[in-house]
């Protein structure tokens, strides 16, 4: 039987076989020697016919509890922000979909003004000169960062404040002994980074990482940080949530040399954590350190305006072991849901996206204090959409117990922060309501009563 | 055609967002407030729809015609895969979940996990490099690690490459701290052994190999190959870019390797987006298994499944949580379509290929005359050298034919390279048609060649003059030089659609 | 407009596609004819700092052009005295005369004697044929 991704009939097969000059199928494979052959069938549970396969995946979607199941506050870098339908509706044409890299701009001026829009969209958002067309997360932009400042400043530290997200830590830490380069933490201060602690750390380092918001939710004194940074001409990095940028002051507005983060919030669905998409965005200095394709303006034979894949040989497949980066294969498609994202909301979505998650985490903080009694763990400082809670025993054991009651209250920090055992950290987009956070401070009060 | 920015009209919208009455003002510390509004484009969803729609008609990819583009797999990606994975359960699934209500996803990774383990006649598996070159790059991670546990890390400082490789993974050899030592191919195609041999010593990491090569070709000498790595006491590393030809066939444990990536976006049809996303699991031999990255996804029990962080070896996280969710969706899906029939997949792959290079190759050049693999190499030298016509004028005259163009100019070592990867899923009236296309245009290079050289004639751009754009790249919309845009529009900027 | 194939007599080369115009314990430096058309239009030069030491054999800057970038390869060791700001600007200058305004560097010479070990035309000629 003819599989159904498959096409060849048997005498398709046999004329084939015999413009190519071997008698089987099998002949095709004669330069594999016998000894590395496998020589049996796979070991595979037999194929599937797409009816099967819908309900097994069925079964295994119906064994999660995601966000349209469990009133859910989880963050923690990750935000269950609606994604409206004109995502979905662009994302899903073939023309983009099974598309791959615009190397043949006559082929693919679709996707190739897509990216040179989502380029102007990320400067802008971050204040920046340049931006690439996308690194794979939220993470390893920052990594590849550190590759960009090790090169520009020759030295050999990079600095970032322990109040950045654990995962994005993690990552540093693991890509940071091939580049040559150290890791140094500044510790926080009641829930932000001191600035003098971090310009003693700034010295002599190539870059500095900071969070805005940081991974407590609390606002750092970014523009302070990023002058001390620039003061030890150690390139200021900031890692920063892209939905708090109507509200918030791009980080190009007050020195920093790369603007970076996590996409998803802008247009991708959560998605057990992928893909999603990493955007980078940098001053005009870095334009040719840059990781990753980059989408330029021009002209072609007859004048009209056109879009090509520029500066190519800062990459891997011209420059090799000399390359700005490793990365080929990006996150376009998911970029092009944050450029869509972005259009649909607009300067004035933005912004009210902004100001309703300011108000709905003011209002949220309020209610747990008054009806749950719950403190905050950093009550002098400034919020955007998430903020830290003590909960008064373990916040595991009040997760598991929330749950069981229908909501996910947040993210249990003690997993990454020592002395943190007893602390939730509770996250409010603009899906949530007045009446599901009323539900939230109900169900703490029950269950850390 | 316009850009989003020059349709975008103040006061226009697509969104709006719930605002709650009686909730406490929004503050924000005076410091810290945006100054100026990003000039995010302002338009109705009906023209942001129409817009996308426009640049999609300008796009070309494997659902609008066939797609030969060599290395890189571009096979159908079939629809259900789609709307799997839009189902809430894993779409709406965040990955700070409990473990007890993340079981249906977890028991996906782990299923995927124990399909590629046997695939690729390996041990363990990790999912989370987001890429091939991030699984790449993961990979030398481990020797690095593996080494070092050894007390060698100082001592082995190279990896071998030859000089058919991509680009990544020199590049991605450098990243990981290594240094580079490049080997020859021999005629037939093949490592140069003669020159591997003086060149694998005690100094020697890995060799980072793939097979089938660039060229599309079988390496005869692999077991020879894999007896001076490992009787140096270096490791093999296997670039998965190439394993669309020999699923169910040859697998790269057999072959000696000790650790592989796979690129799910090529033979396990995650689409290609444009560019990406991708996905690059590594599955290695059980030694590597305790360097792999965190946290590793185990079964507990029957019907019980976790991530486990206790990995006091691991190097570590190379990306957030556990790697591409939606991109194992699709790939498990699809490979649950076929199971044991992958073989299949992978002959047919092979038999397209054999069959378009026996048509082609008295027309161009075959620089390494044998069977190929799932790809193979042309050369259009004799076509430059005789009509002045290149390999870039063939792929731009292809396009006027309703064919994506093939890789041109890789791998290095072919002048004038013609990379063409037909894939499994074409009939063969297709790749009929496509011979034809291309014999058409071998004798329109002695016909008429500057027929090839203007071409394309019926996209919707000339080629483009991309010495400009890399001279002063303009990289994003320049508000400053266009006062017009954002304005009323004015009759003579007002353009009228185009077709393709 | 790309200069046509040309190899002056009074310089010495280096077989890496590299020349040198030697005038007392000064040099100035350039890509051969030969370099320049290999590599198409350039589109980038990224030249040392002014006062840097250069090494004979050793890369002292990269040349672009839209799909290829190379190391330019120093004929003499010496200190770097100017960098051609006419290239840095605009890059395709090599293309159109490569031994004139084209011009990379000027250089001191630390070891003189180095003069020896470059080609004349004859044997940069014969380089070319081996191509």
């Amino acid at each position: 039987m003819t599989h159904p991704y498959l096409a060849l009939t048997d005498s398709d097969r046999e004329e084939m076989l015999t413009a190519v000059g071997v008698g089987s199928v099998e002949e095709l494979f004669r330069d594999i020697p016998a000894g590395v052959r496998l020589g049996r069938e796979l070991d595979l549970e037999p194929a599937l016919s797409e009816h099967e396969l819908s309900a097994h995946l069925g079964a295994l979607a119906a064994r999660n509890a995601d966000t349209t199941r469990e009133l859910s506050f989880l963050g923690a870098g990750i935000y269950d922000h609606y994604v409206p339908a004109v995502v979905d509706a662009v994302l899903q044409r073939g023309e983009f979909l099974t598309a791959y890299t615009p190397y043949q701009p006559e082929m693919s001026q679709g996707v190739l003004q897509a990216i040179f829009e989502y380029q102007t969209a990320i400067c802008e958002l971050t204040g920046m000169d340049v931006s690439n067309a996308s690194g794979y997360d939220g993470t390893t932009v920052t990594a590849d960062a550190c590759y960009i400042a090790k090169h520009a400043t020759g030295r050999t530290k990079v600095v970032v404040t322990a109040a950045t997200n654990p995962q994005v830590r993690q990552v540093v830490k693991t890509y940071a002994p091939g580049f040559g380069l150290e890791v140094v933490e500044v510790a926080h201060r009641g829930g932000v980074t001191d600035v003098d602690e971090l310009r003693a750390a700034a010295d002599g380092a190539a870059a500095v990482i900071l969070q805005q918001p940081n991974v407590f939710g609390c606002l750092e004194p970014a523009p302070e940080l990023v002058a001390a940074a620039n003061d030890a001409e150690a390139l200021p990095i900031v890692h920063c949530d892209p939905l708090s940028l109507g509200v918030l002051e791009a980080p190009g507005r007050y020195g920093a040399a790369i603007a970076l983060g996590e996409g998803q919030a802008a247009g991708n669905f959560p998605s057990y954590g992928g893909p999603h998409y990493g955007f980078l965005a940098a001053r005009q200095d870095f334009i040719r350190r840059m990781p990753g394709r980059i989408v330029g303006e021009m002209v072609d034979a007859a004048g009209e305006r056109g879009y090509v894949l520029t500066l190519q040989t800062r990459e891997q497949h011209i420059r090799r072991e000399k390359a700005t980066s490793n990365i080929t294969t990006n996150q376009t498609l998911l970029a092009l849901g944050g450029l869509v994202y972005l259009t649909w909301l607009g300067p004035q979505g933005i912004r009210e996206l902004g100001e309703t998650c300011l108000s709905l985490a003011a209002y949220a903080k309020q209610q747990l204090r008054a009806r749950a009694g719950l403190e905050l763990v950093f009550p002098e400082q400034a919020t955007f959409k998430e903020f830290a809670v003590r909960v008064g025993r373990n916040a595991r054991e009040v997760v598991a117990a929330a749950r069981e009651r229908g909501v996910h209250p947040g993210y249990a920090l003690g997993r990454d922060y020592e002395g943190m055992d007893d602390v939730l950290l509770v996250a409010v987009t603009e899906k949530r309501t007045p009446q599901e956070i009323d539900r939230l401070a109900e169900v703490l009060a029950e269950v850390t009563a | 055609m316009k850009l989003i920015y020059e349709k975008s009209r103040p006061g226009r919208r697509a969104s709006a967002i719930p605002r709650p009455e009686g909730l406490p003002e929004p503050e924000i510390p005076e410091s810290l407030r945006r100054a100026e509004p990003p000039r995010l484009p302002e338009v109705p969803e009906f023209e942001l729809i129409r817009h996308f729609t426009e640049l999609s008609t300008r796009n070309f990819g494997v659902d609008t015609g066939f797609y030969p583009l060599g290395s890189c797999t571009m096979k159908y990606n079939p629809r259900i895969n789609e709307r799997l994975v839009t189902l809430p359960g894993f779409a709406s699934l965040h990955p700070l979940q409990e473990e007890d209500g993340a079981q249906g996803a977890l028991e996906l990774m782990w299923r995927l996990q124990e399909i590629l383990a046997e695939v690729t006649g390996l041990d363990a598996v990790s999912l989370q490099p987001a890429a091939g070159s991030q699984g790449e790059l993961t990979g030398l991670m481990l020797v690095r690690a593996y080494f070092d546990d050894r007390g060698e890390g100082a001592q082995r400082r190279k990896v071998v490459i030859p000089d058919t490789a991509h680009g990544t993974n020199p590049a991605s050899v450098t990243m990981a701290g290594y240094e580079l030592t490049p080997v020859k191919t021999d005629p037939r195609g093949n490592i140069d052994v003669e020159d591997l041999r003086g060149k694998v010593d005690e100094h020697t990491a890995a060799l980072m190999l793939t097979n089938p090569s660039t060229l599309g070709l079988f390496d005869e000498n692999i077991e020879e190959i894999e007896r001076i790595f490992h009787g140096a006491g270096a490791l093999m590393y296997y670039d998965g870019a190439n394993l669309n030809a020999v699923c169910g066939i040859s697998r790269p444990g057999d072959m000696g390797f000790d650790i592989v990536h796979i690129n799910l976006h090529k033979t396990f049809s995650q689409p290609h987006g444009g560019g990406g996303p991708g996905g690059g699991p590594i599955a290695v031999r059980k030694m590597l298994e305790p360097f792999l990255p965190v946290p590793a996804v185990v079964r507990r029990g029957e019907d019980e499944f976790g991530l486990d962080y206790d990995r006091p070896q691991t190097i570590g996280k190379v990306r957030g949580f556990t790697g591409p969710f939606g991109v194992f969706v699709r790939s498990y899906a699809y490979m649950r379509m076929y199971g044991p029939r992958l073989r299949e997949m992978s002959e047919t792959a092979v038999l397209n290929a054999n069959y378009l290079r026996a048509r082609l190759q008295d027309a161009y050049e075959l620089p390494y005359d044998r069977l190929c693999m799932h790809e193979f190499v042309l050369s259009a030298r004799g076509l430059k050298r005789e009509h002045g016509v290149t390999a870039l004028d063939v792929a731009k005259r292809l396009m006027d034919f309703g064919y994506h163009p093939p890789t041109i100019y890789f791998p290095l070592v072919v002048p004038e390279a013609l990379m063409i990867e037909p894939t499994e899923t074409e009939t063969k009236e297709t790749l009929d048609a496509f011979c034809e296309a291309m014999l058409a245009i071998a004798r329109e290079a002695a016909g008429s060649p500057e027929t090839l050289k203007e071409a394309p004639h019926h996209r919707p751009v000339k080629r483009l003059d991309e010495v400009r754009a890399a001279k002063t790249p303009v990289v994003k919309y320049e508000f400053e030089r266009h006062p017009e845009a954002g304005g009323e529009p004015s009759a003579v900027a007002a353009e009228a659609p185009k077709g393709v | 407009m790309a200069a046509a194939e040309s190899y002056p007599e009074d310089l010495r080369y280096h077989p890496e596609h590299d020349w040198a115009r030697v005038d007392g314990d000064e040099a100035v430096l350039g890509i051969t004819w030969f370099a320049a058309d290999a590599l198409g239009e350039l589109v980038h030069f990224e030249p040392p700092t002014v006062g840097a030491t250069i090494a004979k054999d050793q890369p002292y800057g990269e040349v672009e052009s839209v799909k290829a970038v190379s190391d330019v390869i120093a004929p003499l060791s010496g200190e770097v005295l100017e960098v051609n700001a006419t290239v840095v600007d605009a890059p395709e200058t090599v293309n159109d005369d490569p031994y004139g305004n084209g011009w990379l560097v000027r250089i001191r010479l630390s070891d003189p004697s180095e003069l020896e070990a470059l080609l004349d035309l004859a044997a940069y000629q014969q380089v070319l044929a081996d191509q």
